[in-house]
């Protein structure tokens, strides 16, 4: 029993220290990875941020697992029947029992301490510059997106669809379940300001690769910001339980350097078709496979 | 010393057999007031109940085990399974059953009701009858909640039963996400489990405060009596919340009010702080008499007091109190002002200091113990392994700046599990194992049960510990189908499915093998480190325990 619970925790800290090597690598095509174990990778200084704060309460977890577990395999061979046949009757030891109830709080103001400045960074968007901020409206619905560009209530406003599984071309670097029609399209290098409702059930908008997620509740506007420098495809899922198709309302978000984002703006106020053709041309994805192994 | 006592019980027991009731009258039964009956019926309820949905789990992981639709694809042996929405309703009932009709019933009503009076030395719970009714509307309430499955989602009439999920967010529960009957029979269904929950748990408090053995204090009182108290409390406390959002979902749907409604004034948020104000008191109501049962096995197995017990006593107490005030950690993405997700992550992250305080009382416990691998006190060993292996995900998951990029991924689905699927679960074993002999009279099968104990360990951790991963991966809940790349660990999990069910057609055989040998019980088969009430009774216990009531110095 002592050794299967042991191997258990040698292949459980092979996965840790494997998921802390994964962790860290930055990536313009972000995918999650077959038999990937941690976070994708990080695409934004926040997100990077998180992962750093993340690996700390891991190992402070790991560390604590190890050590209860070091405790139960230590009692059960140092004080089972055999080794100790009269049991002792004690009951009480104040000296421990302030010690486990002061050290757990300790740990936990030190996570605390760590957790805040990071919560409060993720919601409060930096005070920038009017120029510096782009407005994106997104709408979620049963069961697609819609994006909505300024100025103005709707410059520019499509829906934004799941390419069905039998229609997938993986030449194209489509992926199942993953790959839009139209995706939305933001610039790299700018503060991107999403407000985020629905118009019929909660959805919720989320991109793994900048481990954000927000909610888009009918009735209300949320608000979700990034900033990212590096142009590629990020991939996110509906994160809230919307119906028969929630599994089938992926988010493609397509960022682009900011000139080449203005011009598939102009183009696609004047037809979504030709914005499409642009950023296929500008930022063409190759075969599905390089996209799931780009790094 | 303890033997004399059992043999007096016994003698007792004998001499009034001529009024008990027997076995096979309906009777006995349907209009019982026995609270060793009620629990027996309960144990079996929540056996019945937890089959079908441990039977609605490995649908899920079927139909995960590969990307595409296995099952729900409208086509998959006739069209039985439906489409992608039936998937959602397979998940919605697998929640709600394991919940309110498997591990409530087995754990409060099941043990409860068995252990409570007999561990405080009372002869029944205070209030018999309404015992009788508590158990009786459950079947009522699961056969609403079935038949919903079979209603219409819509008022259209197309799609059948409720899949929003079980917390049951409006607008997806109202009539925009769905419109028919299905979900009233759904709030039908939890309105009547709720008024179940909340009868039992009056009878325990009352029977509690009122009916200990003289010179039986709470401070003396046995830590699964404490642990059903506190349980009971936050029921009474908890659940007329939820009934009163069910109540305001119910009117919206059907008289035209408009509390969830956002074109009425409404705020479907609303519902999700109602909910989670009894969603969270109620994993503790879930875990609370685990923690019971795991400091008396720990206790009788080492054969040494509980360490710590009054630290241990009041720990549950702070962590039912603490359980109050953090509910909206369920609810980091929903768009909340920073300073209340603040406040929130700091409060919820304070709970792990009863629960460590548990844990390592536990262990203290065993230290200098003598200690003995009974097949109780593998499943209570194992138990403390993994809850803290589902405890610190918890902390990771307490700090909403994670969270936003955990929140409704596999990430949680893996430590829910943990701390519900293989921590109150295995304390239900764990208790099953403890007092089998007890309860039915008869021995079990050692070897099956520790054959039992080790397919469910390993085949729960191949279940679970893997969806860790697709959940930093990014793999969202409640999906039906996924992209390729998260195969690899979902079909691994799958394998540990089969691992587990292995593990159950093991149980099932181990209850089939005791009830064919009848060995011979005894009333105290634990020896010198079982020293509660229960164990000075015969195996079973007489009809009617403590004429005399027992005194406690």
């Amino acid at each position: 029993m002592r050794f299967r619970g042991l191997k258990h925790w040698v292949l459980t800290c092979a996965g840790m220290l494997g998921l802390a090597a994964l962790i860290g690598a930055g990536a313009a095509f972000a995918v999650p990875v077959p038999g990937g174990i941690g976070f994708q990778p990080a695409a934004t200084d926040l997100a990077k941020e998180v992962d750093s704060f993340h690996d700390e309460i891991l190992i402070i977890i790991t560390g604590i697992t190890i050590f209860v577990t070091a405790l139960l395999v230590w009692v059960m061979i140092r004080y089972n029947k055999r080794a100790n046949p009269v049991p002792k009757k004690f009951s009480h030891n104040t000296l421990v029992e302030i010690l486990w109830t002061a050290l757990p709080v300790l740990i936990l103001v030190f996570i605390a301490y760590r957790s805040f400045p990071l919560l409060y960074e993720e919601d409060v968007m930096p005070n920038v510059e009017d120029s510096q901020i782009v407005d994106i409206k997104v709408y979620g619905r049963q069961w697609f997106w819609s994006y909505i560009y300024g100025p103005g209530d709707d410059a520019l406003s499509y829906d934004s669809n799941i390419i069905p599984a039998d229609l997938i071309d993986p030449s194209k670097g489509q992926i199942r379940q993953l790959s839009v029609d139209n995706p939305m399209v933001a610039p790299a290098g700018k503060y991107v300001r999403l407000t985020i409702s629905s118009s019929d059930v909660i959805h919720s908008w989320a991109m793994p690769q900048f481990r954000l997620k927000v909610d888009a509740v009918p009735g209300r506007i949320n608000q979700l910001w990034f900033k990212t420098d590096k142009p590629g495809v990020y991939y996110g899922q509906c994160s809230e339980l919307c119906g028969a198709r929630h599994a089938y309302m992926p988010i493609e978000l397509r960022i682009l350097p900011d000139d080449q984002y203005e011009i598939w703006k102009q183009k696609s106020t004047t037809s979504l078709k030709d914005g499409r053709a642009y950023l296929d041309q500008v930022q063409p994805l190759g075969p599905a496979a390089q996209v799931a192994s780009a790094k | 010393m303890s033997t004399d006592t059992a043999h007096a019980a016994d003698d007792h027991g004998h001499e009034h057999a001529h009024h008990d009731p027997k076995w096979y009258s309906p009777s006995r039964w349907l209009f019982s007031t026995n609270h060793k009956d009620i629990g027996t019926l309960y144990l079996i309820f929540a056996l019945c109940a937890g089959t079908v949905g441990f039977i609605f789990s490995g649908i899920m992981r079927v139909e995960l085990m590969h990307p595409g639709l296995q099952l729900f694809d409208g086509k998959a042996f006739g069209g039985f399974f439906g489409n992608e929405d039936n998937y959602n309703v397979i998940t919605t009932m697998h929640g709600l059953i394991m919940i309110f009709f498997m591990v409530m019933p087995a754990l409060i009503g099941g043990f409860g009701n068995w252990f409570v009076p007999l561990m405080i030395g009372a002869p029944d719970m205070a209030m018999p009858r309404m015992n009788n009714i508590s158990f009786w509307l459950m079947p009522a309430s699961f056969f609403l909640l079935i038949l919903s499955m079979f209603m219409p989602a819509q008022a259209t009439g197309t799609g059948t039963g409720f899949g929003g999920g079980w917390v049951m967010y409006p607008p997806l529960s109202s009539t925009v996400g769905h419109s028919g009957i299905a979900m009233d029979l759904v709030i039908f269904s939890l309105h009547i489990a709720g008024i179940s929950s909340i009868l039992g748990a009056i009878n325990f408090i009352v029977t509690i405060l009122n009916m200990r053995a003289p010179g039986m204090t709470l401070h003396k009182m046995p830590l699964f009596a404490w642990s059903v108290l506190v349980t009971a409390f936050l029921l009474v406390l908890a659940l007329p919340v939820l009934a009163g959002a069910l109540t305001m979902l119910l009117t919206d749907r059907n008289f035209g009010s408009k509390f969830f409604v956002p074109a009425g004034g409404g705020d479907p948020i609303m519902f999700q702080h109602l909910f989670w104000f009894f969603g969270h008191p109620e994993v503790y109501i879930m875990i609370l008499p685990g923690f019971g049962i795991i400091s008396h096995v720990i206790s009788t197995f080492s054969k040494k007091p509980v360490f710590g017990y009054l630290g241990m006593a009041y720990a549950m107490v702070a962590i039912g109190f603490i359980g109050f005030i953090v509910w909206a950690h369920h609810m980091y993405t929903v768009g909340m002002n920073v300073n209340l997700k603040a406040y929130f992550v700091a409060a919820t992250m304070i709970i792990a200091v009863p629960t460590g305080i548990k844990i390592f009382s536990w262990i203290a416990t065993m230290w200098g113990g003598s200690i003995e691998f009974k097949v109780p006190m593998l499943w209570a060993i194992g138990f403390i392994f993994l809850f803290t292996v589902g405890g610190v995900t918890g902390v990771v998951l307490a700090n909403a700046g994670v969270d936003h990029a955990l929140h409704d991924t596999y990430y949680v689905v893996a430590h829910f599990h943990y701390v519900l699927s293989l921590g109150a679960v295995f304390t239900l074993f764990c208790g099953w194992y403890y007092w089998f002999e007890k309860m039915w009279g008869v021995k079990y099968n050692g070897f099956l049960g520790g054959l039992h104990f080790w397919l469910t360990f390993i085949g729960s951790n191949v279940i679970f510990f893997p969806q860790h991963f697709l959940g930093l991966q990014g793999m969202p809940r409640r999906y039906v189908d996924y992209t390729p790349a998260f195969e690899h660990w979902h079909t691994i999990s799958t394998y540990g499915y089969m691992i587990v069910a292995a593990g159950m057609v093991i149980f099932f055989i181990s209850l089939a093998e005791a009830a064919i040998r009848r060995r011979k019980a005894e009333a105290n088969p634990w020896g010198e480190g079982a020293t509660t009430l229960e164990w000075t009774l015969s195996s079973p216990p007489p009809f009617h325990q403590y004429n005399d009531l027992p005194r406690v110095r």
